[in-house]
């Protein structure tokens, strides 16, 4: 959009990637004179604001660099030596598949940085906070950056070690237990990965995400494909995640501070699916045939199981956790996204991509919210939330019931909102999949799809029933402070850019479709 | 027989010694020897000096390392003509990086031990007990026949033993080193044995004739040859550690002084596997069909096993930490083993993975120690559960075993630690020991979760007040010493990987 010269495009990637790691650092170091704020813990939170909101602004400024005309070709590149004996090139990039995802991630840790500046995180000193955060944010930002197998497994597990403290520190009841299942389970997931990722570099010659790109599957047996792809697709299913490899989410996300909850459900899950589309696809498309029809019936059986798993848990007496209900539909929204890209077409990976930012938009906004009501009530148990007729929220604070609803009804992809597009095209994906792939069975993965969509509006709006509708509020019940300035400034973007990518999906569209066109053409295009 | 050989003259029984390249190891010994006389004729109040002394031969063997970076020097070579040029000391790459870790590491122990010498133990004998071995230590990756294997072998352990058991008056200290003493000199006994066989089937000690004649070894003494392999690496798969001649292990590293037991975690390994790989891939290359599935099972059952003990450490038991630090030694040893059984399948290219590794092991793990001394100094029970709040009282300290237990994890910040592990899986991988692969990355996630236990608890709210105790400034330099090591690894791994890279010999 802008004319930004090549060099300095170097300098924003470079720096976004590297930027929080060296605000982690100075978060740690104390605050130099005339930056002490307040209080040292007042001075650490705006640091945090500080750094995030620096990163997000080069992202911004990156994304206007961008040239909107050839989202396919890596822009902004870098790649220097760093491990010679390894052939590890610190090679960076974007592309308009890696763009928005980018651009999300430095929105949703800026929004949390800003959340906790003002809603001090229960828990120990801030100061670590802040950094773990800083970490956390610049594995992700890597993750979507990194043009190297071996720097995207590093930057895969950089997000490890950070998350868990977030979790056993800052988290709620059970955080212990969840930390440990969190990070044993993903880390079990990505040593397997990596073996996978070993066996296509030793094969092919090169851990160059691009070069094996454009090679598109070429250099490699189909048998060492089947094995890279199963090995590289366990270590993402279990990230995504893939029912039935998802027990460790409900319970991290129930555990897990707001903070946290947004930036995993947020950011840190489209890892597993961003891997997918960048490796799985392009690198070893013969092993991902194989692959596609079990990946696909796993995604379907993702998503009824969520759904189901919400609906039990939205029934009263069921003493569901509104969190957990909302992790839980996490795995039924992965599961469009991990069935668009099983169609192996255009169609179906641009719907899983769009559905991918879509989620990270609408999930982070419903944990920001349910957390505020955890804050408000001390529970986010459903059943004590809605006590007999229900929560009332519509009444007691009409705009904090408002944006509930509103998340909640994008969430379950009403028409002109974020949610519906990602869906829509998956399933349209499914309706006809790639050649070589069994369209009976694919038709019959939509029509479960399909009905999935009908069960997810069903337990959402029971949800809305439950906790933003309700009877005549009983005489001297105590006031509910309804939405706060500083949520009102965290949450606004969400939802702007809900209803932007919802009303005008070309935004994201007319990013990520010539990408994936080449991707899924290989070097050939 | 080349004509030229067959026409020179007959060549001088003396030989010309290449002092230069000898020097690493001769300079210890020597130092050992001052030390050991020096002792007699210094007044008690000034027993520091030995240490300093001691410290400081260290640093001129490390330093003298520096002209040989070459790795084209041998000295003591056969005169005879012979089709190979066979030597006894060779100072190629692999003997100069072996030889760094281990000056290198004797150097950390030596810093940590100065503090303890001025009150528990009794200096010249420690002093010059701690050089011997080194230098013993340090000889053997030179070494290139048989028998200087096993004397450099003999001289790096016999010091141990007594080092092991020099805490006077300590019944533990003593019983432990008799435990590591019967059952290491049984191993030691077992490999002299395979070596005279071998020597009866091929009537040579040089590794690289050995590797020669076994494959044209006669018919009646082919079984003699292989039991002679087979009993040849049983002593050095001892020394490692490997399972099941691991049950010394933590017994002996709880009964030693600390530095002892950084001391044999690190440079008591390093002797074990410099060893297997000489003779694996150096003499025995032509039985690799032999050793190298046995390796690959020892491997997968080492790092179980170590694995498995770490576990089961309860965090408030005495001397949990050592405890810990020992099975978690177990455990390296088996990620140490698996390029050097990858060797037997795809070439001795892999052996690079295997020093790499051990590179980081060794920083990483005297480091350990080292914090593990630091907080020892304020609870002399050592358990684990002494270092929670560690980061409240000494955060650079706590953030420093973080670190290095992280490495030992394999986890970002550790990542070095990541990086060495990736070349071993590597190496698995391209040898096609898939399933040992998969062993191993479950193992990985097993070993997280107990260093990652620790890791947590060293930044838990300390239980009651937190006492600031000064660490003496040895100590300090050593984890220092090491966490540098580390981070500079951590954002260079070329610096470690590069041996992963080509060829060493």
């Amino acid at each position: 959009m802008i004319d930004i010269s090549e060099s300095v495009m170097q300098f924003l990637l470079a720096s976004i990637v590297a930027g929080p790691l060296l605000g982690a650092a100075a978060a740690l170091l104390p605050a130099p004179p005339g930056l002490k704020g307040k209080s040292p813990e007042q001075a650490v939170l705006r640091h945090g604001v500080t750094v995030t909101g620096v990163i997000l602004l080069a992202a911004i400024v990156l994304t206007l660099g961008f040239d909107h005309d050839h989202p396919s070709t890596m822009q902004a590149t870098t790649d220097i030596t760093w491990i010679k004996a390894l052939d590890v090139r610190i090679h960076l990039g974007v592309d308009g598949i890696s763009l928005p995802l980018l651009l999300l991630t430095a929105l949703l840790a800026f929004l949390c940085a800003l959340y906790s500046y003002f809603k001090q995180p229960q828990g120990p000193s801030p100061r670590a906070f802040v950094a773990l955060l800083l970490v956390l944010e610049s594995g992700t930002l890597a993750t979507f950056a990194v043009l190297d197998l071996v720097l995207f497994f590093l930057a895969f597990e950089t997000v490890l070690v950070p998350m868990y403290f977030l979790i056993a520190r800052w988290g709620g009841e059970g955080r212990q237990a969840a930390a440990w299942k969190f990070i044993l389970y993903t880390l079990l997931g990505s040593v397997v990965m990596l073996l996978g990722l070993l066996l296509i570099g030793v094969k092919a010659g090169t851990f160059d995400m691009v070069a094996l790109a454009t090679d598109n599957g070429r250099g490699l047996t189909t048998s060492v494909q089947v094995i890279a792809v199963l090995a590289i697709g366990i270590g993402l299913a279990v990230k995504t995640p893939m029912w039935p490899l998802h027990s460790w989410l409900p319970d991290a996300h129930t555990a897990a501070p707001t903070v946290g909850s947004v930036l995993l459900a947020g950011v840190l899950l489209k890892m597993g699916t961003y891997g997918f589309v960048r490796i799985a696809l392009p690198i070893t498309p013969d092993g991902m045939r194989t692959f596609a029809p079990y990946l696909a019936a796993f995604a379907v059986a993702g998503i009824i199981y969520g759904s189901l798993a919400c609906l039990a848990l939205a029934r009263p007496g069921n003493k569901g956790d509104l969190k957990r209900l909302i992790a839980y539909s996490s795995v039924g929204h992965m599961g469009f996204v991990l069935l668009g890209i099983a169609t192996m077409t255009p169609t179906g990976v641009n719907g899983a991509l769009f559905a991918n930012i879509a989620h990270g938009l609408i999930t982070g906004l419903l944990f920001f919210l349910v957390g505020a009501l955890k804050d408000r009530y001390g529970t986010a148990d459903l059943d004590t939330l809605a006590g007999a007729t229900g929560a009332a929220l519509y009444g007691r604070a009409p705009r904090l019931g408002a944006l509930l609803a509103f998340a909640a009804v994008a969430s379950l992809g009403l028409p002109g909102l974020a949610g519906f597009w990602g869906e829509m095209l998956a399933l349209f994906g499914a309706f006809e999949p790639a050649a070589g792939l069994s369209r009976p069975a694919f038709l019959t993965f939509m029509a479960i799809g399909a009905f999935g969509t009908l069960l997810t509006a069903a337990y959402l709006l029971v949800v809305v029933r439950r906790v933003c509708m309700g009877g005549p509020r009983p005489a001297g019940e105590t006031a509910l402070a309804d939405v706060q300035g500083y949520e009102l400034a965290a949450w606004t973007p969400l939802v702007a850019l809900t209803v932007l990518a919802g009303l005008w999906p070309a935004v994201l569209l007319g990013l990520t479709d010539p990408a994936v066109q080449q991707l899924l053409a290989g070097g050939t295009k | 027989m080349s004509p030229e050989t067959a026409t020179a003259a007959a060549p001088s029984l003396v030989q010309s010694v290449d002092w230069l390249a000898i020097a690493p190891p001769t300079l210890t010994a020597l130092v050992a020897l001052v030390v050991l006389v020096a002792d007699l004729f210094v007044p008690a109040a000034r027993k520091q000096l030995l240490g300093w002394t001691s410290v400081a031969g260290l640093v001129a063997a490390v330093a003298l390392l520096v002209p040989l970076r070459e790795g084209d020097r041998s000295t003591f070579c056969l005169t005879a003509d012979t089709q190979l040029r066979a030597c006894s000391y060779t100072a190629d790459h692999f003997t100069l990086v072996i030889q760094f870790l281990v000056l290198g590491g004797a150097l950390v122990t030596a810093l940590l031990s100065i503090a303890d010498t001025r009150d528990r133990l009794p200096a010249g004998e420690y002093w010059f007990l701690l050089l011997s071995s080194a230098a013993g230590a340090a000889l053997l990756p030179a070494s290139r026949d048989l028998a200087t294997l096993v004397v450099a072998l003999e001289v790096a352990s016999l010091p141990a033993f007594a080092l092991v058991g020099l805490r006077r008056g300590d019944r533990m200290s003593s019983e432990s080193a008799l435990k590591f003493f019967l059952s290491s000199v049984t191993a030691t006994a077992v490999t002299l044995l395979g070596v005279s066989f071998v020597y009866a089937a091929t009537g040579t000690l040089h590794l690289t004739e050995v590797a020669q004649r076994l494959g044209d070894v006669p018919g009646q003494l082919q079984t003699l040859a292989q039991t002679g392999v087979v009993l040849t690496l049983v002593g050095f798969v001892f020394k490692t550690a490997v399972v099941p001649f691991h049950f010394w292990v933590p017994d002996t590293y709880v009964g030693a002084p600390l530095p002892v037991a950084a001391y044999l975690s690190v440079v008591g390994k390093a002797v074990g596997f410099t060893g297997l790989i000489l003779v694996t891939v150096v003499a025995f290359p032509s039985y690799a069909d032999v050793w190298g599935p046995a390796l690959a099972v020892l491997a997968a059952l080492t790092m179980t096993v170590g694995n498995v003990g770490a576990l089961r450490q309860a965090s408030t038991r005495a001397w949990s930490a050592v405890r810990l630090l020992a099975w978690s030694s177990v455990a390296q040893a088996g990620y140490l083993l698996v390029p050097i059984a990858a060797a037997a399948y795809s070439g001795d290219d892999q052996i690079g993975a295997t020093v790499a590794y051990a590179l980081m092991y060794a920083v990483v793990n005297l480091g350990a120690f080292a914090v593990v001394a630091v907080v020892a100094r304020t609870h002399p029970e050592n358990r684990i559960a002494d270092h929670r709040g560690l980061y409240a009282a000494h955060p650079a300290a706590a953030l420093a075993l973080g670190f290095f237990l992280l490495n030992l994890a394999g986890l970002p910040p550790g990542i070095i630690g990541l990086f060495t592990k990736v070349t071993v899986f590597s190496a698995a991988v391209d040898a096609g020991l898939g399933w040992l692969a998969v062993i191993m990355g479950v193992n990985v996630v097993i070993g997280l979760f107990y260093y990652l236990r620790w890791t947590a608890l060293l930044f838990r709210g300390p239980e009651g007040e937190t006492v600031r105790h000064r660490a003496p400034a040895p100590v300090t330099v050593a984890v220092a010493l090491t966490a540098v090591a580390g981070v500079v690894l951590s954002g260079y791994p070329q610096l470690a990987l590069r041996f992963a890279s080509n060829t060493l010999f």
